[in-house]
């Protein structure tokens, strides 16, 4: 069952290019190191910059130092702690932001006055930059978790809208009429064809919102927060632990890209269709 | 506008109703009428040929008798039973070729009759195929077994060969033929292929200006040669009525032809 032989990732354009290179036989490395390398070089001068000195271990540790840092943070449990306080935050509000942004756009997907109703409302809202809601919320809800949470869900529900309303709008009407044909009635129709029509756009907008997520989270936990990433962020920021700061970045990008794979492997799941892979 | 619908024909006396009962059908869009009074009746298991130009109104005819249109004033009878073939496969790719053959489908044995239809279109090992890895032709004729498994009384084929290659079609056109010796629907098939209408059906009718203007019986055996010399003689009579003159054919051309 090894569906990620089934993806071919390569552009087409590359594979054509690189069937000329492949004669000069030069050495290879697999693709999934080369994929490091980048990366690698980088983090290997800026530690070179560091030894040397030209870099100024206040204004930027250097990657030892960091890899250090971040290990005592994981020993001491305070990093555990802190990260699952901001994961639980962000899966919270998701699960209500994706929800409501599902729900909201099969009702102005599907019905004309859901569409009048709610379309409008939408994209107006959306254009307010999320975190200036902030001062509102913690007076309405105070300065405990649920200003925070609010605050991710409401960041997240418009990506999902957006991209799952626009998908339901465009499904192909011919597969409609030929659903009609078949004797499907408003919900057949709903959940054979428009459903899995716009399942494809909501994955899409799925994406976004949890990239929403954490770019709001930093922010709500460095106000009022006792716990979480971005209380560890504001902390070191104060006492110009340079060292904390760029673990912490590297947390992010982690927990970022820990969300972005269960999206990527919900896709391989859901969307075998588009592929044509069979064999489950 | 009214339309009177009424659906259910069960008759099978010795003197059978038609299966398919339209009189006076019309329909226009925006000052515009497509169909100007449309007289057609469809005796059972008669295979009729719709032939017309591009423009004539023949699809629009087609989605008035599947449902689809329901704009459409004038006297239509028809069976509930009915089923489409497009000119598209239509199959929904994110189902399966056997769920897609018996979607909208209820009751116990559904599946196993949707594999019976598979079986009859040459497809049964693709039941658990997704539709995406399927060839033009392998798709249509699933869509023709997601038609037949429900038994219709009418098949109603919207040019559901323009898509495919030349010798696929030749294929598809002997399936078809078969298929409708075994199940004996009645069928109306829309299409601007003189030959595929002479090819298959009982009865050709010419769609022009709104109105039926032609109605031949086809009265070749079967199985149907193109080599015939009545087969060459009935294209060429289809096809002046079409507004068509073959090259070299020493016909005239119709007035009426110019007109349009």
């Amino acid at each position: 069952m090894d569906e990620a032989s089934v993806i071919d990732a390569t552009p087409p354009v590359e594979k054509a290019l690189s069937q000329d290179r492949g004669k000069l036989g030069r050495w290879r490395l697999p693709r999934s190191l080369r994929r490091f390398s980048g990366p690698l070089l980088v983090i290997i001068i800026w530690q070179l910059l560091s030894t040397v000195g030209l870099l100024n271990p206040h204004t930027l540790a250097p990657p030892i130092q960091v890899v250090r840092t971040g290990w005592d943070l994981i020993q001491s449990g305070t990093l555990g702690v802190n990260a699952w306080a901001s994961l639980k935050r962000v899966l919270v509000g998701a699960a209500f932001g994706v929800s409501s942004g599902l729900v909201l756009a099969v009702l102005g997907g599907l019905f004309r006055i859901g569409e009048d109703l709610v379309d409008s409302t939408m994209n107006m809202l959306r254009t307010i930059p999320v975190l200036a809601l902030e001062p509102l919320l913690i007076l309405w809800f105070g300065l405990g978790e649920p200003p925070k949470i609010v605050l991710i869900a409401i960041a997240t529900s418009f990506p999902v809208y957006l991209n799952t309303f626009s998908s339901i709008r465009g499904v192909d009407n011919g597969l409609v009429e030929a659903a009609q044909t078949l004797g499907l009635g408003r919900g057949g129709l709903i959940r054979h064809v428009i459903l899995p029509a716009a399942l494809p756009g909501f994955l899409v907008g799925l994406r976004y919102s949890l990239g929403n997520a954490w770019l709001v989270l930093v922010l709500a936990e460095q106000l009022n927060a006792y716990q979480g990433l971005g209380y560890m962020l504001a902390q070191a920021q104060e006492y110009f632990q340079t060292n904390v700061i760029v673990v912490l970045l590297a947390v992010y990008g982690l927990l970022g890209l820990l969300c972005d794979a269960v999206v990527r492997l919900l896709e391989r799941r859901l969307l075998v269709w588009r592929r044509g892979f069979s064999g489950t | 506008m009214e339309t009177r619908l009424q659906r259910d024909v069960n008759g099978r006396g010795p003197e059978q109703p038609p299966v398919v009962h339209a009189l006076g059908v019309r329909r226009s869009f925006g000052s515009r009428v497509v169909l100007d009074g449309v007289d057609l009746d469809i005796a059972h298991d008669e295979f009729v040929a719709m032939l017309g130009r591009s423009g004539s109104g023949k699809t629009t005819f087609l989605r008035i008798l599947s449902g689809l249109d329901t704009d459409a004033s004038g006297e239509i009878r028809l069976p509930s039973a009915r089923a489409n073939v497009f000119q598209e496969p239509r199959l929904m790719p994110w189902k399966r070729v056997l769920d897609n053959v018996v979607l909208g489908l209820r009751g116990p044995g559904v599946k196993e009759k949707g594999r019976q239809a598979l079986l009859e279109v040459g497809l049964v090992t693709h039941e658990q195929a997704w539709p995406i890895t399927l060839s033009g032709g392998e798709a249509q004729r699933t869509a023709l077994a997601r038609a037949l498994v429900r038994e219709p009384q009418l098949l109603l084929l919207d040019e559901p060969f323009g898509a495919l290659d030349a010798l696929t079609r030749i294929r598809m056109h002997s399936l078809l033929e078969d298929l409708c010796r075994v199940h004996r629907p009645a069928v109306l098939l829309v299409t601007h292929d003189v030959d595929e209408a002479i090819l298959l059906a009982d009865r050709v009718v010419v769609l022009a200006d709104g109105r039926i203007s032609f109605d031949i019986r086809v009265g070749l055996d079967r199985p149907r040669i193109r080599r015939d010399p009545r087969f060459d003689e009935l294209r060429s009579v289809l096809l002046s009525e079409l507004g068509v003159e073959e090259r070299g054919s020493p016909k005239r051309i119709t007035p009426a032809a110019l007109a349009d």
